[in-house]
């Protein structure tokens, strides 16, 4: 029989390979999948993971969107990845997201069409607070009351879509419209847009302070006591009350973060690569971060590769799409697909196999 | 206003809290064995496309929601192995059964956005349902709706009367008490996650082939989680969970009915207001403090050697 034996400290070995075990795993998962739809495996692996970063027809296009992508996924993660160390369940990064985009966008509008450089700074800080304000809502109930923030933030993001559908029809409504849907495009405004910085590589603000974001929380978590503060109230809650950590303040460092980083991400998204406030503006970045915020094991660094990861098979996935005709929603399934790999495979960190006799259970 | 009929009103609320009430007394029973499933929603999302597919292709509704709560059982399934068996965390994995639900759910449906399907007729329960106004509020339904009120009572009755249910509960409170007493603490797991998903198909099944009846990507919109938000609300009992799902169900209807009238109230505000109760009811059930929730919920049971 075999059986499993918990570890004395997780395995190193394991802590590194797990990720990669889960996404070779995904892919043969991923494989199968692909198969049962009629597409050839390999071809379709191969069109998303390799074509878009070498193959020489597509990779001039796809390797810019490299960034594009990565960058909010990266932003909303680490956020989340802090919560996550601190055993804080933020999962409605979306709807942090969505109104960072909306308080971004709306502050920037009511000024429309000055010019001037304080108008782009003006903005992203908006964001970061919209985001922030955002996530103080299950912050504030769960230190105040005890209220279960999983299910207060995840209904917050159905809340905030109400308002995103509200204000693209309404209050940010683009006048000279045609009664269309849908806020003034951002990018045609000079002093609002959050364009390429360098040509032809996809790097926008949004991806700047993504890196700065990792560098940041790799110092906290590593260098700083609001870091060891955070690790120690995930991993032995009690010893961390003992020396004089609040549980409140925990809570609100960690969810404000989160959601002011979502925040960011939104209003870059916005003004960058989106362009205006529109009813389907969302695109579930705020959840496939979580799948990112785990692959890359809660930690700065890893969460970076995994953001481009991931990054690579949303544009791979696309790729697949319009190459193939692999429909949009296996993409999606191959995302939530490799989480669950990562879950499982995750156990050999912790616990090592071990075969008995089995008349010991 | 006057467009609003009070009786229908009310009957429309049954229909409106079924799948919620399927899903959530499923819920009830996995949380009680001491399993946080989070992925309701995907579990559910499933079961609406499976249903809808199997009952499209069959032309029998009945079969559809057998399939759908197959379906869904087999899918927690999934989420059972790697929490009980390979000790993931729950909260996560119960998040990635809901990613993995909504994107296997879209992959299915596709093909079958736009069609009718056959759904369920009302039953007739003779002199009952020609009451005045009391027959047609509770006597004038489809089957499921009193199969998932029946549901709620052979719940109750088993966690309360049976020792199958005592041993349930057991492990759900202290699972190394209950390991020590030699009850196969993963064993009983895995079948409270299989009912639970078998519950939360039926109520994805009644979503697509009752309620709305039509098959749209995302269309259980947040019910799996209202679902979860009602098992904390009811303290973990199930006549509460009933109740629950009749509130929220009367909110839903309300706002909908509210919105086809033209209250002067913004639209925005009327479709979130599910989703506001849920947050202000979490806030008031946590704030009277301690509410009964199982000792071992959330906990990662494993035996060490």
């Amino acid at each position: 029989m075999i059986a499993l034996e918990r570890r004395r400290q997780p395995s190193r070995v394991w802590t590194w390979a797990a990720p990669l075990a889960a996404v070779v795993l995904t892919m043969i998962l991923g494989g199968a999948m692909f198969a049962a739809l009629g597409v050839a495996p390999l071809e379709a692996i191969r069109t998303i993971f390799w074509d878009p970063l070498f193959n020489p027809q597509f990779a001039s296009y796809s390797r810019p969107q490299l960034l594009v992508k990565a960058g909010p996924l990266i932003l909303i993660a680490i956020g989340l990845s802090l919560g996550f160390r601190a055993g804080i369940w933020n999962i409605g990064a979306e709807g942090q997201y969505i109104m960072g985009a909306i308080c971004g966008a709306g502050a920037g509008l009511a000024f429309y069409p000055a010019s001037s450089v304080l108008i782009f700074p003006m903005m992203v800080l908006a964001g970061a607070l919209g985001g922030w304000a955002w996530a103080m809502i299950p912050a504030i109930l769960k230190t105040r009351f005890g209220t279960n923030e999983i299910l207060v933030s995840l209904m917050l993001v159905y809340v905030a879509e109400s308002i995103l559908a509200s204000v693209s029809s309404g209050l940010l409504r683009n006048p000279d419209g045609m009664g269309f849907p849908g806020s003034r495009n951002l990018r045609e405004w000079g002093s609002a847009a959050n364009n390429e910085l360098i040509a032809d590589t996809g790097m926008h603000w949004g991806v700047v302070a993504a890196f700065v974001a990792v560098i940041l929380t790799y110092v906290l978590l590593t260098r700083h006591i609001q870091g060891f503060n955070i690790r120690l109230s995930g991993e032995a809650p009690r010893a961390a009350r003992f020396s004089g950590v609040s549980p409140a303040r925990v809570v609100i460092f960690c969810l404000g973060t989160a959601g002011a980083l979502a925040g960011l991400a939104g209003f870059f998204e916005v003004s960058g690569p989106a362009g205006q406030i529109s009813i389907d503006f969302n695109s579930g970045y705020g959840f496939t971060a979580i799948i990112v915020a785990f692959l890359g094991r809660l930690h700065p660094v890893g969460i970076l590769l995994a953001g481009l990861l991931m990054a690579l098979t949303y544009i791979g996935g696309e790729l697949a799409q319009l190459m193939l005709g692999v429909p949009g929603a296996s993409i999606q399934l191959f995302q939530g697909m490799l989480l669950f790999c990562l879950l499982g495979v995750d156990v050999f960190t912790n616990y090592r196999l071990r075969l008995s006799r089995g008349e010991t259970a | 206003m006057e467009s609003i009929n009070p009786i229908l009103l009310i009957a429309s609320i049954m229909v409106s809290a079924t799948p919620i009430l399927l899903a959530a007394i499923g819920e009830t029973v996995v949380e009680r064995s001491g399993v946080l499933n989070l992925g309701v929603e995907g579990m559910m999302i499933t079961g609406a496309v499976v249903g809808f597919a199997v009952a499209v292709n069959s032309g029998s509704p009945g079969a559809g929601f057998a399939a759908a709560a197959l379906a869904s059982a087999v899918l927690s399934l999934s989420f059972g192995v790697l929490t009980q068996l390979l000790l993931s965390n729950q909260v996560a994995t119960g998040l990635g059964l809901t990613l993995v639900g909504l994107g296997l759910s879209a992959l299915i449906g596709k093909p079958y956005e736009g069609m009718k399907s056959p759904t369920l007729p009302k039953l007739d329960l003779g002199p009952l349902s020609d009451l005045p106004i009391l027959g047609r509020i509770l006597f004038s339904h489809d089957i499921m709706v009193y199969l998932s009120i029946a549901l709620v009572a052979a719940v109750w009755a088993v966690l309360k009367f049976t020792r199958a249910g005592l041993i349930l509960r057991a492990v759900g409170e202290n699972h190394d008490a209950a390991h020590a007493l030699g009850y196969k603490v993963v064993r009983i797991r895995l079948m409270a996650i299989f009912f639970g998903g078998a519950c939360a198909g039926l109520g994805g099944a009644y979503l697509s082939l009752v309620r709305v009846p039509q098959w749209t990507e995302g269309m259980t919109a947040g019910a799996g989680w209202i679902a979860l938000a009602i098992v904390v609300f009811a303290s973990w009992r199930p006549w509460r969970v009933l109740i629950g799902a009749y509130l929220f169900g009367g909110v839903t209807v309300l706002q909908l009915n509210l919105q086809a009238a033209g209250a002067d109230v913004p639209v925005a505000i009327l479709s979130a207001s599910p989703y506001l109760v849920t947050i202000l009811v979490l806030v008031i059930i946590s704030a009277r403090g301690v509410h009964g929730a199982p000792g071992s919920l959330g906990r990662p049971f494993h035996p060490g050697l």
